[in-house]
This record gives structure tokens, C-alpha cells and sequence, in this order.
């Protein structure tokens, strides 16, 4: 079945797939922007129970999408993993301390003896859902912006700087998406909590916060899209690359379906967060996390494709990588295709098992009856 | 320009995360499976002690899944952090395993996980013992993948280099997924974990006869621990013969190393205990050992299943022996050095559109091409992996081994015959055991992985040309944040653990 696709219709079909990925990973990063919100939502140490086992239920899954989305970059496109990892290093290594301080923390945090004590590991989520994520972001956004980067003849890569990844930080449009992310996680995680707790304090603080964040991220979302429909981007054509002014308007208006996914993904979010504020419906977390998905997978299309590179190079342009130049061979991209059919299977376990799990809110008498609670 | 500080470093970074991540894996292999064991009794019986006893290990293993997956998550990511070159050159073939690993095991284990621990009151019985049962799979699935991966590394078979992008593509998935090296080791590995897991539910059972503490439940404990001991250490023993029968095959230069084995010849005798002579240099004429009780033919035998099979030393594998066909170690890296600079020679007549220079220099570089990877060897003595590290470590795994199939015969037939109780110093043992168990587990990853060097993917890929561009400064300065890091989780994980054991098994 896959075999007889050309490479470039594989190409595409793994960029597909990375970018629904991410976009199901920005989703579930609602874990993470709960995280931060830990202190403001609860009063009590019961509250603070609830919310953590209302997010440590599901934070494994969130971290197994990173993993996999690692993973998906790994195979697929191997030149963008080598150079994006293997050069903003420190930016990918603060991501993954981040990542493994989250890991112990639900299971640790009132564990007697913990060593660390309680508000450590409240820290570490914190840090994980503020720092983690906002770096996340960064790091993400430099496949729009690029790096200083050059790669050889044989497609070994170097940077031309020795700060490998910090000067990304310095770079107004990757900071900005390292917010819009913070916010829309945090904005995801008061949806989440009002459709998953049934303790009312928390839920009617969530909707107060869920003003707040909501309009920070519309107001930060609107100022990048902006920024990135005015910048310039790196176009190719066989083995050509040169520098296009308004390269992802271009790309918008040039691929009229991805402007319809954009449109109707962020109308989703935002129809989200009305009906939450203004109607106190309790659904809104599944039209902001398909709106979510659409969103990332209309962003990541207008970096992936129409000839545009999914990695430019600022040191030199000719070292800009492309789904086409940094993929996998036509037989890894065949056979992996064969696996990525497992993946409606894998959504289909997640769905009904959480279904399952999910279908009674979580409340107080839950939590001080159970043994086993974070 | 090899940078040899920067190759340390990303080494001992990575030595760092694998062993740490090894601390915490054979754990969560081994017990799920005892859990899921005690948890299907308790469903069957409907006793709830079974029930209890389920819990309480079931808290434990939550303790150490969860700083097995903090440790587990840097390791993917060092491959393109650290070793970018790496992740370019052979990504076609190693990043399609931890992909699939994502897609089929990990979702499997943390959907399941939460129901596990969660689904108590939320699912049926039923559906419970399910997930547990799905989350010892699905660890075990996680295992396979990486171990495919671990395997090509060891044996690199279903690929070839494609001079066009400058590396390894995949040309059989099937040969990958189904390489003798990874099954190999896989079961071995999967093996390491049960015993692992059996050791650890032994010895907590162990200390609490020995405290008198919890004595019903310790009892029932320690007969499923000692009993899947029993029969898992028979498997590794299996499995362990298995693996080296590959290495035997595949990795001569790890065999040698591992049995400290200088001179080859026929009819190879296995060094049973033995202390290496510490002044004993590649190429002179001083004796390899200070002493040493050698099995008579016992390493052609298992190597080769031959007693008369013909076993290569350090000597031959460097200096070569024609009577073998074993060529020297300078004349491979020779020929390696004329494939790098044919596929030089390729890639700029390609560039400048010369099709015959290019034509002339791809058969020259295929004709080398088997050596390509000797090429950026300096010396031919590099072939060799450090001696002294792989040979105690072998060995120490080995004896440790053999000393955990007596220990849960010893306990599973003092229990069978009820008299466990009175067996003092088998329970002290046995809970001395414990530690020995994560030694053994540690040791057998030092001679897979110190035994392979200085291949990062044997004999195609040296270390040092796998290793990211980066400053020494940086690897260093993430090495000691993630070694402070893991010390201090591991402490907290030790604390919790402890106090979890002593508070009883009760209320979990």
C-alpha cells in the first residue's frame, strides 16, 4: 500500500503525522498549565489533593507524547532531530530537566520520608508547567526562525556559535510562542478542571482564572500570528534556497485548506472559552482540545509544506533543512507508515479506557477515601 | 578533528543516564509481572489478603516506574543532544525502533498504569487484573524495542550506506526486528529484570520474618517471588548462554575482552575465576593472569558449540593470523581510510557533475566500504574494549547469577517444607541479595556496552565520530546537573521506599 507512494508523498504523510502529534501534545499539555495553577485554585490541602489527582491521572500520558513525538522526529526526519537537538542543546537539556523533576513529583509529593519535602516537588511541577513549557515553545518556534547552524557534504552539522540554543531566548517571536503556549496550556487546564472536578470552589475559581489566561492568550496568540504572517521564511526549490518575504502569508493564502483548518481551530478554542465564561458549560475543554489540534496542525502545515524549510539556517542558507532533505529513506518511511496504523488503535484504547475512568468527576469523599492518591 | 575531552564526556554522560536508568528498569520489569501474578490469585481465590499483598507491592513498583520514567526520557533525546552525528548517520535504521516502541508500548503501559492504580473502584475485577496484566506487557514490549535498537548497535544487519546521503539506510525491517543479537538479548534482558524483581520481593519478605512482622503475607510473598525466581534464573542462565554464543559470533573483540583471552587457539577452556595480571600490556610477552581455574573447552564449546572451535584472542584480532583468515586490525584501517576518501572523491565529483570520477570512486569506496568505519581508528590496538572492566564485570555477573538460582532453590524449598522461618541466615541472605541483584544487572550492561567499544555501532561506527559539535563545557555542565539530579532522586526514592516497607503491608 505505502510502498507504491513517491518519498515526497511520504514525506509529507510523517509531516502530517509529526504535526498532529504535536498538536494532540499541545493539547495534553493542560497537565502541565494545571500545574501551575496548583496554588491559585486551591485553598485547601483537600483542593490541592483534588487537582493533583485530578492531573496525576493522565501526566504520563502527556509525557509519553513527548517521548513520542521525540521519537516520531527521530525516525522520521533524522537531519532535524540530529541538528535541532545536537545544536540548542541547553535550550532541549533545561526542556528535559524539566521533564524528569515532573516525573517523580505526583508519586513523591506526599510520600512520607520524601527526602525533599512536599513544596519541593509542588516546585518541580510548577517549574515543569512554567519553564518547561514556555522553553517548549522556544524551542519550537526556532523551526520557524532558525539557528546558526551549517551542515557538511556528508550532512554532518555544527553550530557557528558557541552558545548552542541560549541565544534562542533572545529572539522576540520564539519568547512570544513560549508564552502563547503557557498561556493556552494554562487556559486548557482551567477547561479541564471544570469538566473533570465536581468540587464547586474550584470549579468557579477555574472559570475567574480561565478569564484571566484566556485573554492573555487571545491578545499574545493575535500579536504572533501577526508576527509570523509578516515574516520572512526560507523557500527551496530542488537544491535552491533563497529568503521570501511574507513567506507563511504566502503559504496561507497559497494553500486555502490550511487557512480553513487555522480558521476553524482557533474559532473553536475561543468558542471554547465563551461557553465556559459567559454560558458555565462544562464541555468546553473538548472543542478548545480539537480546536488545539487544528491549530497546531494548520501552523506546523505552513512550515512544512509548499517547498518552505522546516528548519532554516541563518549561518547559511544553503544548510536550511526541508522535509525533503532530512527525512528518512523511502523504505524506513514505507515501513514506519505500516506502524503509524496502530495509532487510531492506540486513540481508541486511550478513549475508552478514560471513558471508563472518567465517568464520575473526581470529588473530595473520593480523595480522603482512597489509599492510593498522589 | 576528534575531540577526545568531548567524547569523554558525552560517554560518561550517557554511562551516567544508563545506569541510573538501570537502577529503576529491571524493577519495573520484574515486579509487574509478580504483581500481576498476585493480583490474578486474588481474583481467582477472591482472598482478600491477596489483595492486600497486591497493593503493597503494587505501591512499591508505582515508587520506582515513576523514576524509571525520569531517567528514561533522557536517554531518547541524548541520541540527537549528544550524538547528533550519530542520530544523522544511522537514524534511518535506529529511530524507526524507539518510534514504534512510543506507538506500541509506552501508551499501552501509561494508559493502563492509571487504571492500575486508580481503577480500583472505577472498573470491574476483571478489567483491573486485565490492565495490570496490560502494563507488565506493555513494559515488557518497551524492552523489546529498545533492545531491537540495542541489538542492531551490536550486530548491524538489514542496511545499507547510501553514499548520496552519507549514511545507513534500512533496506530489510525485518531483518532488524528479528536479529538474533537483539532476541538474544532481549530475553536475556527480560530475564535480568524478572530475577531482578523476584530478588527484591524475596528479600522485603525475607526481612519481615526476620522482624516477624507481617508473617502471612511475607510468606505468601516470598513463595511467588522465590518460585518465579527459580524459574526465571533457569531462563537467564539459558538466555545468557544464548547471548554470548552471539557475541561469540558477532563481536569477537567483546568475547576476547570478556574472557581476558590473549592468545587464541582451538579448544578454548572458560575462565572460571581468574585475577588479570594489572602489568599485562597488548603485545608483550607477560602472562594475562596472576592465576586462574580454567573449565577445559568450555569456551569453544558454548561459543561456538564446538569443543575444537577455533577462538580469536586479543593478539590475533590485532596483529591478524592468516591460518584463520583473521586479517590485522592496520590493514582494515587502511582500506577503511581509501573509503573515506572515495566517498569524498564521490561526493565532490558528484557536485561538480563528473559522472565518471564519480562512477570510479563508488566502486572503490564499495569495495571498502566493509571498513569504512576502521578508518577513523587511529591505531589498531583501539580495536580492543578495555580488558579489565568487561572481564570482572562478566565474571562478577556471572558468579552473582548462579549465586540467586541457589538462593531461590534454597528459599522455595525451606518454604515448601515450612521451615522458612527458622532459615536466619538464608533470610539474611536473601535480603543481602537485594543490592547484588541491581550489581549483576549493572555489570551485564557494562560488558554489552564497555565491551562494544570503541564501536558506537559495531565495527561501522566509531564513538568518536558519533558525538554532537558541542563544547566539553557543556557536556560538562549537564552531566553534573543531571548526576546531582538523579543522586537526589535516587536518595528520595531509597527514603520513601524504606519507610514504605517499614510502615508494613498493611494499608496500601
Amino acid at each position: 500500500m505505502f510502498e507504491s507512494l513517491s518519498l515526497l508523498t511520504l514525506q509529507q504523510y510523517w509531516w502530517f503525522i509529526l504535526s498532529l502529534l504535536g498538536g494532540l501534545f499541545t493539547f495534553m499539555m493542560f497537565i502541565q498549565g494545571g500545574q501551575t495553577l496548583l496554588n491559585t485554585l486551591a485553598k485547601t490541602e483537600t483542593e490541592k489533593n483534588i487537582i493533583i489527582a485530578s492531573l496525576g491521572r493522565k501526566w504520563e500520558l502527556t509525557f509519553t507524547n513527548l517521548v513520542l513525538f521525540g521519537g516520531i522526529i527521530f525516525a522520521a526526519f533524522p537531519l532535524l532531530y540530529s541538528v535541532s537537538f545536537g545544536g540548542a542543546y541547553y535550550v532541549w537539556m533545561a526542556i528535559l530537566f524539566c521533564f524528569v523533576i515532573q516525573a517523580i513529583s505526583y508519586e513523591y509529593r506526599k510520600k512520607a520520608n520524601n527526602f525533599l519535602g512536599q513544596k519541593t516537588y509542588e516546585t518541580f511541577l510548577f517549574i515543569n508547567g512554567s519553564l518547561g513549557v514556555i522553553l517548549l515553545g522556544v524551542a519550537i518556534a526556532t523551526f520557524f526562525t532558525g539557528a546558526n547552524f551549517v551542515k557538511t557534504d556528508t550532512n554532518l552539522s555544527s553550530w557557528t556559535n558557541h552558545t548552542y540554543g541560549l541565544e534562542a531566548v533572545l529572539n522576540p517571536f520564539n519568547v512570544l510562542f513560549g508564552f502563547v503556549v503557557f498561556f493556552l496550556a494554562r487556559s486548557q487546564a482551567s477547561l479541564y478542571f471544570i469538566n473533570n472536578i465536581s468540587e464547586e470552589s474550584i470549579v468557579q475559581r477555574a472559570r475567574k482564572q480561565l478569564r484571566i489566561d484566556a485573554v492573555i492568550f487571545t491578545l499574545l496568540f493575535l500579536v504572533l500570528t501577526g508576527m509570523l504572517l509578516m515574516m520572512s521564511g526560507v523557500e527551496y526549490h530542488k537544491e535552491m534556497f533563497s529568503m521570501v518575504k511574507y513567506k507563511f502569508l504566502n503559504n496561507l493564502i497559497e494553500t486555502p485548506l490550511i487557512l480553513v483548518v487555522l480558521l476553524v481551530g482557533v474559532a473553536s478554542v475561543l468558542y471554547a472559552f465563551v461557553i465556559a465564561i459567559r454560558k458555565n458549560a462544562t464541555n468546553g475543554i473538548w472543542f478548545s482540545g480539537v480546536g488545539t489540534v487544528l491549530t497546531v496542525l494548520a501552523l506546523f502545515s505552513l512550515l512544512g509544506y509548499n517547498h518552505t524549510a522546516i528548519y532554516p539556517s541563518l549561518a547559511d542558507i544553503n544548510s536550511s533543512l526541508t522535509i525533503e532533505n532530512g527525512s528518512g529513506s523511502h523504505y524506513t518511511l514505507t515501513a514506519m507508515s505500516y506502524v503509524s496504523l496502530f495509532v487510531p488503535f492506540v486513540l481508541g484504547y486511550i478513549y475508552l479506557v478514560w471513558k471508563s475512568m472518567d465517568k464520575e468527576k473526581i470529588t473530595s469523599g473520593e480523595i480522603e477515601s482512597d489509599n492510593h492518591h498522589y | 578533528m576528534e575531540n577526545i575531552a568531548l567524547i569523554d564526556w558525552s560517554r560518561a554522560q550517557f554511562a551516567l543516564t544508563a545506569i541510573y536508568h538501570w537502577f529503576f528498569v529491571p524493577l519495573t520489569l520484574g515486579l509487574s509481572f509478580i504483581v500481576a501474578i498476585m493480583e490474578s490469585i486474588y481474583v481467582k481465590t477472591g482472598n482478600v489478603v491477596w489483595k492486600e499483598i497486591t497493593k503493597f507491592w503494587m505501591t512499591l513498583f508505582a515508587i520506582n516506574f515513576a523514576i524509571g520514567l525520569a531517567t528514561g526520557i533522557i536517554m531518547e533525546f541524548e541520541f540527537g543532544t549528544n550524538w547528533s552525528n550519530y542520530s544523522w548517520i544511522v537514524g534511518d535504521i535506529f529511530g524507526a525502533p524507539l518510534a514504534i516502541e512510543g506507538i506500541m508500548a509506552f501508551f499501552m503501559e501509561s494508559t493502563f498504569f492509571a487504571v492500575m492504580f486508580f481503577g480500583w473502584d472505577k472498573v470491574s475485577k476483571e478489567m483491573h487484573l486485565f490492565s495490570t496484566w496490560l502494563v507488565a506487557i506493555g513494559s515488557n514490549l518497551s524492552a523489546l524495542w529498545i533492545l531491537v535498537a540495542n541489538g542492531w548497535m551490536q550486530n548491524p544487519i538489514g542496511m545499507v550506506f547510501n553514499p548520496d546521503t552519507a549514511r545507513f539506510e534500512m533496506n530489510s525491517f525485518f531483518d532488524v526486528l528479528f536479529n538474533p543479537n537483539a532476541y538474544s538479548k532481549f530475553l536475556h534482558t527480560i530475564g535480568s529484570g524478572y530475577v531482578m524483581g523476584s530478588l527484591f520481593v524475596v528479600g522485603i519478605s525475607a526481612w519481615y520474618l526476620l522482624k516477624n512482622k507481617d508473617v502471612v503475607k511475607a510468606k505468601k510473598s516470598i513463595v511467588v517471588g522465590a518460585t518465579f525466581g527459580l524459574i526465571t534464573s533457569i531462563f537467564l542462565i539459558f538466555t545468557g548462554d544464548e547471548s554470548a554464543h552471539e557475541v561469540a559470533l558477532n563481536q569477537p573483540s567483546k568475547l576476547a575482552a570478556m574472557e581476558g583471552l590473549y592468545d587464541g587457539h582451538r579448544d578454548v577452556g572458560i575462565v572460571a575465576i581468574g585475577m588479570l595480571n594489572p602489568e599485562k600490556q597488548i603485545g608483550d610477552k607477560k602472562e594475562p593472569f596472576v592465576f586462574e581455574i580454567t573449565v577445559p573447552h568450555a569456551l569453544s564449546l558454548l561459543g561456538f558449540h564446538d569443543t575444537d572451535a577455533y577462538v580469536p584472542g586479543i593478539n590475533q584480532l590485532i596483529y591478524g593470523d592468516p591460518k584463520e583468515g583473521i586479517e590485522p586490525a592496520s590493514d582494515k584501517i587502511e582500506k577503511g581510510k581509501i573509503a573515506i576518501s572515495a566517498l569524498k572523491e564521490y561526493k565532490e565529483a558528484k557536485k561538480a557533475d563528473d559522472n565518471a570520477t564519480a562512477q570510479k570512486s563508488l566502486v572503490e569506496f564499495r569495495a571498502n566500504e566493509k571498513y569504512f568505519g576502521y578508518g577513523y581508528l587511529k591505531d589498531a590496538k583501539d580495536i580492543i574494549p578495555p580488558v579489565a572492566l568487561t572481564f570482572y564485570s562478566f565474571h562478577l555477573m556471572v558468579g552473582l547469577g548462579t549465586w540467586f538460582l541457589a538462593l531461590f532453590f534454597f528459599v522455595l524449598y525451606f518454604a515448601m517444607v515450612g521451615k522458612l522461618d527458622k532459615q536466619k541466615l538464608i533470610l539474611r541472605l536473601a535480603v543481602l541479595s537485594i543490592p547484588l541483584g541491581y550489581l549483576a544487572g549493572e555489570m551485564g550492561w557494562i560488558v554489552a556496552e564497555v565491551g562494544r567499544q570503541p564501536w558506537a555501532i559495531f565495527e561501522m561506527l566509531p564513538v568518536g565520530m558519533a558525538t554532537s559539535q558541542l563544547s566539553v563545557i557543556a557536556v560538562q555542565t549537564t552531566f553534573w546537573l543531571f548526576a546531582v539530579t538523579f543522586t537526589a532522586l535516587l536518595i528520595a526514592e531509597i527514603k520513601i521506599m524504606i519507610t514504605q516497607i517499614k510502615n508494613g503491608m498493611e494499608e496500601h
